[in-house]
């Protein structure tokens, strides 16, 4: 398995290290969520185990009798997976100390989409960051829960139409803004939180690698576009999670101890924001904002995240 | 998958990691991506390949051998999306229908 130490960022690197998600995996064509664990495997650094929440990637990597992980992988339940590494975490020390298990240090990563990490798996991880158990949580970010229907979760942007969610003449989908989770489990005061997305790859994988080698539980948002749920062209998954970075939906910070924030990246080189309009002209998830009764809608929406990244890049002390 | 109910692992448990190899999900595709040598990067010289770490299903091959970079496609798994395509940055690559 991965057992080369250094994290590969070159394409000479990357080639030859072990993959951990083989093809014949079943996530939908365009989906950047097997590019997103692609990178991650890009960043191990030894015996890693995957615990994995429910959710699209759960659902179709490991479609029986298939599975498409090298990897030692689990999955429990849908809101648990924080849990299930912590445990994890625990058992091979005890088994360790006993001579049971060979290993004296295991990476533990947990993964869990939006729905699993925002939504009905918060507490867990919450928890689990409290306790400070040494782990990666990765959460995969597609905006809503895809893998069900396309439902609305805490991750879904303000203005975006899912299926409880409808875009009409009373409401233009999303009414709520999107819940700030990096800034949530920053609040924890733990040694690293992290947002990254597949199309900064470089800044992905260092940043991936420095979750790994901090003491005590770590954060990651990964931003991972949804071809099937957003309405938008299958090959230009990567190419939007770039637009979103550009247009200030995602920015790219990390957050060191919980005081300490740092722009990177693709973000800390933006002179200004590009509107979102731009955006959202790429979705059919977000055409209903483009009549003329949601424009001043989608006005407050273009405030809401300038006064976010205004507040961002203070906390980050970028001028 | 036919083998009798007391030949599966106990308990429905996969033992052989990455089996998803035998699940080919190349016919899936509607369109193949058509790739030229001519003004390829990684066959020029060695670098960029934004294709292969952005393909989701592992489908685009890169290979080195003697300072010889060889590209290709393992359209037994490609499902054509065109990320590939799309993040090409000197158009080496372009799609075209599966029904041509």
């Amino acid at each position: 398995m991965a057992t080369d130490n250094k994290p590969a960022v070159s394409i000479k690197d990357m080639i030859k290290k072990d993959r951990i998600l083989n093809s014949g995996h079943r996530m939908c064509a365009g989906c950047a969520a097997p590019v997103v664990i692609k990178l991650m495997g890009m960043a191990l650094r030894g015996p890693t185990i995957v615990c994995n929440n429910t959710g699209c990637l759960e659902v179709a990597t490991t479609i029986y009798p298939y599975t498409a992980w090298n990897l030692p992988w689990i999955h429990v339940a849908f809101e648990n997976a924080a849990a299930v590494a912590s445990g994890i975490i625990e058992a091979t020390k005890v088994m360790h100390a006993k001579g049971h298990f060979e290993h004296e240090h295991v990476d533990v990563i947990a993964l869990g989409g939006d729905g699993a990490s925002f939504d009905i798996g918060f507490g867990a991880i919450s928890g689990a960051m409290e306790r400070g158990h040494d782990m990666v949580y990765m959460c995969y970010d597609n905006g809503a829960y895809q893998n069900t229907g396309i439902q609305r979760s805490g991750a879904t942007f303000m203005g975006q139409e899912t299926t409880t969610s409808w875009a009409g003449s009373v409401i233009p989908g999303k009414l709520e803004r999107k819940k700030p989770i990096a800034e949530i489990i920053a609040a924890h005061k733990i040694p690293y939180v992290a947002t990254v997305e597949p199309s900064n790859y470089r800044d992905f994988i260092t940043k991936f690698r420095k979750a790994l080698e901090v003491e005590g539980p770590a954060f990651i948002h990964a931003f991972s576009p949804c071809p099937r749920g957003w309405r938008s062209a299958t090959g230009e998954s990567i190419s939007l999670s770039k637009l979103a970075v550009e247009t200030g939906l995602h920015p790219l910070y990390e957050v060191i101890n919980g005081e300490e924030w740092i722009m990177s990246s693709a973000s800390k080189n933006l002179k200004e924001l590009k509107p979102v309009d731009e955006y959202f002209k790429t979705q059919g998830q977000f055409k209903h904002l483009f009549k003329p009764e949601w424009a001043d809608f989608r006005k407050r929406i273009q405030e809401q995240v300038d006064h976010d990244w205004e507040l961002l890049k203070k906390r980050c002390g970028v001028e | 998958m036919s083998e009798k109910y007391n030949e599966i692992p106990m308990a429905g448990n996969i033992i052989e990691p990455g089996n998803s190899l035998k699940y080919k999900t190349g016919g899936w595709r509607a369109e193949r991506p058509i790739h030229t040598d001519e003004t390829c990067l990684w066959v020029k010289n060695g670098t960029c390949g934004r294709c292969w770490i952005f393909c989701p299903d592992n489908a685009v091959v890169l290979t080195e051998k003697d300072g010889k970079h060889a590209y290709a496609y393992n359209l037994e798994y490609c499902k054509g999306c065109g990320i590939c395509a799309n993040e090409c940055p000197t158009q080496s690559i372009h799609m075209e229908s599966e029904s041509k």
